[in-house]
């Protein structure tokens, strides 16, 4: 829903809540139920209304549980047999400044003193933490602590030993460190949430003396919608791409009128200065594993020529897929979705022309829009929406543009050939077939431990195994590597034929899912027959041991050429395939010599 | 801003705070007619029709209000 979408007018829906609530509980919407328990150190009604709304908006109907008045700490220490009951799926503890119990009282006091307090203070949170983690195993938000709106020593407070605003900086570090050394352990920072908002407005005595909140209440939406943002992230309901629109987004100018060396983008002007920037903190998501794409009404040349600029800090290598035509936006938006097999619910479009942002949000109402007058406001927007908010970080983010990038371009490239065979040849495929050199090793065991669907006898090798199957004479062990025109796949296929006088036993064949339908096993047929031979066998005997996971399997030998000689009742089957007139089968990868770098 | 026009607009905000199209407050009105009217969302109505009419209530006249009248006459004095 539109309304709820950052920036908001929290008031309005703070007015309609219960109209808004109405139309989104009616919407049709699968969503997934969790229980979340908010253990508060003030008044949360109202923001538990407005967290409900922002949550089922992103798909998570919760169901709440709220401490008594201010007993956060009651019920998570002593525990509670009305929140034993509810049995949470995730526990907030709505926490503020106004729940400081330590700070520092006299300007007398020392740094031994202020420490100790600090410990104290911190103690007390421990506590609600360690017992929560001990009844519940679930995820645990704690604020941390916003700064104070009075500082009686100005400055001073900030740094001087007994200030306040300094106590609670001090605090919020020890609640980072903690967050940082325990999974499942989350900090909502309203720190930044209130100095966002401006202290001024966060804070308002009034509400806390009428009501008991500790912020103002035309702050809530704005904290409930920060807060739905980590719970979300904790449930992966984020967001996946950027869509970027190119002209006066990603550069100033149009490059199609301007040509590349027209374009702004660079240290020359300020208005350069401001895309460089812009640039620099999308390319930032994508570290952070955020695919981009771009959608552009371009020649698409134009468009590479543009991220070709020197001064270009993203390259047309960082983006998975590029989209520059003069087709609907919407269109290629379905289109990247559907290449990268991701709903058009986790894209983010960003253009500078509200009109294309209209016209997307009108086809494609999952995707969220960014239109924007500068790309200050653009990235600002990015920031506060919370599209992208990260909760942990895993080493698959890290590489994840890499591997839909090359995923995407085979994808793309398969659309663009009318025969298989045509697009085959085209990905300018090369193998690097060989025996187990020691570098491979670990690949090697690793694939046999861990491959199941292509995998006909599904045998297991420890690592030495491996090793000592590669020495013996009476073995041909190969392994093979394949890589394309976008990128290596590394060891993907692995063989092991044991020698019985002119007989091969293949004992294991096996091959990563990730290069099927590329002719791969053809290619490692090829090269076990022609040792074979050189080793005086005429014959080689396969296997198929059945699985639940092999099916794909059954009939390999078969459309090999090779004759079956048993079908067991069990589904098992041994094949045998006459070498002497073999001729070679793969025609679409190239082999590398030995020593030849592929 | 006479009585009628004030009454209008507020009308507008109850029946958005409490959810419910059908509701007509008059100056008689307290909250022992409104189902939804409780402590807590008395903050929201509260909050809301601060917004409706730029302005806010002094803490003695937020929990002192005795009816619809009473807020009729504080925005009568103060709203805009």
């Amino acid at each position: 829903m539109k309304e709820l979408e950052y920036p908001f007018d929290g008031s309005s829906i703070m007015r309609r809540k219960v109209a808004v609530k109405r139309e989104l509980l009616s919407d049709g919407t699968p969503r997934i139920k969790k229980k979340i328990a908010v253990l508060g150190g003030s008044t949360t009604n109202h923001i538990v209304s407005l967290l409900e709304l922002f949550l089922l908006n992103f798909g998570i109907e919760p169901e709440f549980y709220q401490s008594e008045y201010n007993k956060f700490y009651e019920e998570a220490v002593f525990g509670s047999p009305e929140l034993d009951s509810f049995a949470p799926d995730l526990i907030y503890i709505h926490t503020t400044s106004r729940n400081l119990t330590m700070l520092p009282e006299s300007p007398a006091e020392d740094e031994q003193q202020v420490s100790q307090r600090l410990e104290e203070q911190f103690g007390i949170f421990r506590q609600v933490w360690e017992s929560l983690s001990q009844h519940f195993s679930c995820p645990v938000i704690q604020n941390n602590f916003e700064l104070p709106l009075l500082r009686r020593t100005g400055s001073y407070d900030g740094w001087g030993v007994t200030g306040h605003s300094a106590f609670i900086q001090r605090l919020n570090v020890m609640l980072s460190d903690h967050a940082r050394k325990n999974a499942s352990f989350y900090i909502h920072d309203i720190n930044y949430l209130s100095a966002v908002c401006g202290l001024e407005k966060w804070h308002d005595a009034e509400a806390w003396y009428l009501y008991k909140y500790a912020m103002s209440t035309s702050v809530i939406p704005d904290l409930a919608y920060s807060l739905a943002c980590v719970i979300k992230s904790i449930y992966g309901r984020n967001r996946k791409v950027i869509a970027l629109d190119l002209d006066n987004t990603l550069w100033g100018g149009v490059i199609g009128d301007d040509g590349q060396e027209g374009i702004e983008i660079g240290p020359e002007t300020a208005s350069g200065q401001s895309f460089s920037e812009f640039q620099r903190y999308i390319k930032g998501y994508k570290d952070y594993g955020v695919l981009l794409t771009v959608c552009s009404k371009n020649e698409e040349e134009n468009a590479v020529l543009g991220l070709e600029h020197p001064s270009s800090v993203l390259r047309p290598s960082d983006f998975v897929s590029i989209k520059a035509n003069w087709e609907q936006k919407d269109k290629n938006i379905s289109e990247t979705a559907e290449e990268l097999s991701l709903g058009t619910d986790s894209f983010v479009f960003i253009d500078d022309n509200p009109a294309e942002c209209a016209i997307v949000e009108g086809q494609l109402p999952m995707v969220r829009t960014v239109s924007f007058k500068d790309v200050h406001e653009a990235m600002y927007k990015l920031s506060r929406s919370g599209c992208f908010e990260v909760t942990s970080v895993s080493a698959d983010d890290l590489h994840r543009s890499e591997m839909y990038a090359a995923n995407a371009k085979r994808t793309a490239q398969q659309k663009n050939f009318s025969s298989y065979g045509d697009y085959l040849l085209s990905l300018e495929m090369k193998a690097e077939i060989c025996g187990f050199l020691p570098v491979y090793i670990s690949r090697i065991t690793q694939l046999t431990n861990k491959s199941n669907q292509f995998n006909l006898t599904t045998r297991r090798y420890t690592e030495n195994e491996i090793r000592q199957a590669g020495q013996s004479d009476d073995h041909i062990c190969l392994c093979g590597r394949l890589e394309d025109k976008f990128g290596d796949n590394g060891i993907v296929s692995v063989v092991i034929g044991k020698c019985r006088n002119t007989e091969l036993d293949i004992e294991l064949w096996l091959m990563s899912c990730r290069v099927l339908k590329r002719d791969m096993e053809l290619a490692m047929l090829d090269e076990l027959v022609r040792l074979a031979r050189s080793k005086g066998i005429t014959r080689i005997n396969g296997f198929y041991y059945k699985t639940p996971k092999n099916r794909m399997v059954s009939e390999l030998y078969g459309s090999f050429g090779f004759k079956r000689d048993e079908l067991k009742e069990n589904g098992d089957s041994i094949w045998h395939l006459n070498i002497n007139d073999y001729s070679n089968k793969n025609k679409v990868i190239k082999i590398k010599e030995q020593g030849e770098q592929l | 801003m006479n009585t009628n026009e004030i009454i209008k607009r507020l009308n507008e905000v109850f029946r958005d705070v409490f959810g419910d199209p059908s509701i007509s407050v008059s100056p008689a009105t307290t909250s022992e007619d409104i189902d939804d009217w409780d402590s807590i969302e008395h903050i929201n109505l509260i909050a809301a029709v601060e917004d409706e009419f730029g302005m806010r209530f002094k803490m003695r006249e937020v929990s002192g209000m005795k009816n619809v009248g009473e807020m009729i006459d504080i925005i009568s004095e103060r709203g805009k």
